[in-house]
């Protein structure tokens, strides 16, 4: 059985004297014990609202979340205040995408920490501050008793991030979601941190959800890619699968503007034409088709429904390669 | 004191200075800016020599100021009042007190004023500002009611009326009078600097942990949105000693006057303010000296405190 169940999640933000919008457009996906799922896309296509509407962290006021989110079994959408902040840190952890801003500024990265074990295993001060420490030395902070008792300006942003993945990684979640953990960081830095993320959720076993506007990212770590545009997942496939044969125009376009180490030289790199302002609306067509290469009549006339093709799923009504698959996959 | 919405803008505008960063990173850049600036200097220095006067008085002054050891040469008659004289360089109050040891020993009283009114107002304006800033709704949208009517009644008028709702006049109901007009000023503040601190990302960073409400509140947002709120402090110390005077003045200050004030003695001074303005212009000097220095310290703290105007 699946650790999270998502069916059909949609996020409208809706303000006063506004129109709504889906930022998040029925998406489902599903994430096994252990596993590596990948969230990918563009700026702006609805990866953070994602994460954010599974941790049941996104604001209280002008916000409709349509669908299921179900953690072992239980919708987490349903859940009291209470009940979702008893999982959060516990069940469920998050990492954010600037280490700079998620930390508190005016408290000792220890007591941070602390407060997350005396928070969910109802640790004394003491012991707390034992863990505490060991876990700073898990993720790879040198001399970490010294280092909780510091301040998070005498932090770097690597190590500031390492700090917070062992918050969100106290107490052994069994699922952790990472939004853009390295973008903020140098990219010396990235690799590392990548590196220290794929090691730890392997060693507790924990789920892992990485989002990321990089192919790159994904490509080293994680077992099956969900390929995000305009809110709506576009393609789904295993990671060997995705990166051998990307089936979706938005995917091929994403693979041939990342460079790539076995590719020819002088192979220019290709970025994908336009932008995320140049959508339409999914209901009168396909988002993507004001910048897609490989549009079509169709792709302006009917929105594409999400068909099945052996293990991958896909969004389109002219693919990449063979012509779309005629299975199409209901809402489950 | 500006009316209404510009009262309503500087508080707003002050609260926009904390959204961006805080913290001690920020304290100790802050600091680095403030001990080069003059304004600072020369603020710091003034409150400092008042403090040290103020605690040095009872040493340095020459005379019990509650004695009234020159009563002889008081008249009402002939509206004679001690003028200077050996061992009383001031000479003498309309009771025949010593002016001098008056005028040292009231900086004690008048800066526990300021402080008190000010600790007063701060308290009860960082539990309104916590309460909006915190739990926003209904709660929010109650308290910033009653904050705004309070700010849109001018600061001064606003003081004399609490005032007048006291049958007798004591130092305690100036010091309320004072400190209820700051309330509102803290509580909107406050509650700007706490709701920006409610979008923050580490706020987040924090719920996503799972960490408890009153924590998110008591140790992720209000130690953090307390920046504004201590350059504020600063500028209503200024402002509680300038309103307890004028208070006196109108007529509403304490009435027993055995421990020297400058306010109270600004405001006693008014009947012979004619005959003799030397009783008036030492209090109402030293008034205006330290209230200044509380002023310069608090619009320098601002903008070391403002990243719009950082280099
Ligand atoms: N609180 C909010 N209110 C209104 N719109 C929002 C809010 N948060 C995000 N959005 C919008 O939702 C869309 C998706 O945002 P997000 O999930 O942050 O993108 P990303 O994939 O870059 O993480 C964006 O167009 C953004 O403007
Ligand atoms: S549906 Fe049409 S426009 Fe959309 S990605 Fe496929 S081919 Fe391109
Ligand atoms: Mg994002």
């Amino acid at each position: 059985m699946a650790l999270l169940e998502v069916r059909d999640l949609s996020v409208v933000f809706q303000r006063k004297g506004e129109e709504p919008f889906a930022a998040v457009d029925g998406i489902s996906f599903d994430v096994s014990p252990g596993q590596m799922v990948g969230l990918v896309g563009e700026s702006g296509c609805g990866k953070s609202v994602t994460s954010l509407a599974i941790m049941g962290l996104l604001p209280q006021r002008g916000v409709r979340v349509e669908g299921t989110v179900e953690f072992e079994g239980k919708d987490l959408l349903r859940l009291s205040d209470r009940e979702l902040a008893d999982r959060r840190g516990r069940d469920l952890g998050m990492v954010f995408q600037d280490p700079l801003s998620s930390v508190n500024p005016v408290i000792p990265i220890g007591v941070q920490v602390s407060e997350v074990l005396e928070r969910h295993e109802g640790l004394r001060r003491r012991e707390a501050a034992l863990r505490s420490a060991e876990l700073l030395d898990r993720v790879g902070i040198p001399d970490p008793s010294r280092r909780l008792k510091e301040y998070p300006h005498q932090l770097s942003g690597g190590m500031r991030q390492r700090a917070l993945i062992a918050m969100a990684l106290a107490c052994k979640p069994r699922l952790l979601i990472a939004d853009e953990p390295t973008t903020a960081l140098d990219v010396t830095i990235q690799a590392q941190i990548l590196s220290l993320l794929s090691e730890l959720v392997r060693d507790t076993g924990t789920a892992l959800i990485m989002i990321t506007h990089d192919l790159g990212v994904v490509a080293g770590m994680c077992d099956e890619v969900n390929v995000l545009y305009g809110g709506r997942i576009v393609e789904r496939a295993g990671r060997h699968e995705l990166f051998a044969e990307p089936r979706h125009p938005y995917t091929a376009g994403l693979l041939a503007s990342i460079p790539r180490l076995d590719a020819p030289r002088g192979d220019r790199l290709t970025p994908i034409r336009g932008s995320v302002a140049d959508n339409i609306p999914w209901a009168g067509g396909c988002a993507f088709a004001p910048r897609c290469p490989n549009a079509v009549d169709a792709c302006v006339e009917r929105s594409p429904e999400m068909t099945r093709d052996g293990e991958r799923l896909l969004r389109c009504h002219n693919p990449v390669g063979r012509p779309a698959p005629s299975e199409e996959v209901p809402v489950q | 004191m500006a009316i209404g919405t510009s009262r309503k803008e500087r508080i707003d505008s002050l609260a926009e200075s904390s959204a961006s960063e805080t913290g001690v990173s920020l304290a100790a850049s802050a600091w680095r800016r403030l001990r080069r600036n003059p304004v600072f200097l020369v603020g710091a220095s003034i409150i400092g020599l008042f403090v040290l006067l103020a605690l040095l008085a009872p040493v340095l002054a020459p005379h019990d100021p509650g004695v009234r050891m020159l009563a002889d040469q008081v008249s009402r008659a002939t509206n004679s009042i001690p003028p200077a004289q050996e061992g009383h360089p001031f000479g003498g109050d309309q009771h025949g007190r010593d002016l001098f040891s008056r005028v040292l020993l009231g900086s004690q009283q008048t800066l526990l004023v300021a402080v008190l009114a000010t600790v007063i107002g701060l308290g009860g304006g960082l539990t309104l500002g916590t309460l909006a800033g915190a739990f926003g709704g209904w709660v929010d949208s109650l308290v910033m009611r009653i904050v705004d009517v309070m700010l849109s009644v001018p600061s001064l008028l606003l003081a004399v009326s609490i005032g007048a709702l006291f049958s007798s006049q004591t130092q305690f109901t100036v010091i309320l009078a004072v400190a209820i007009v700051q309330i509102p000023v803290f509580a909107r503040l406050l509650r700007g600097t706490m709701l920006a601190q409610r979008e923050s990302d580490h706020v987040l960073a924090a719920r996503s942990l799972g960490v408890r409400q009153r924590s998110i509140v008591f140790r992720h947002m209000l130690p953090n949105a307390l920046g504004p709120v201590i350059v504020q402090s600063t500028l209503v110390l200024a402002v509680a000693i300038i309103d307890a005077a004028a208070l006196s003045f109108l007529g509403l200050g304490a009435a027993d006057d055995s421990v020297p004030e400058w306010g109270q003695m600004l405001g006693n001074a008014q009947n012979v303010i004619d005959s003799h303005p030397h009783l008036a212009f030492w209090p109402a000097a030293c008034i205006i000296v330290v209230a200044l220095g509380f002023t310069l310290v608090g619009e320098s703290l601002r903008d070391a405190l403002d990243p719009k105007r950082r280099r």
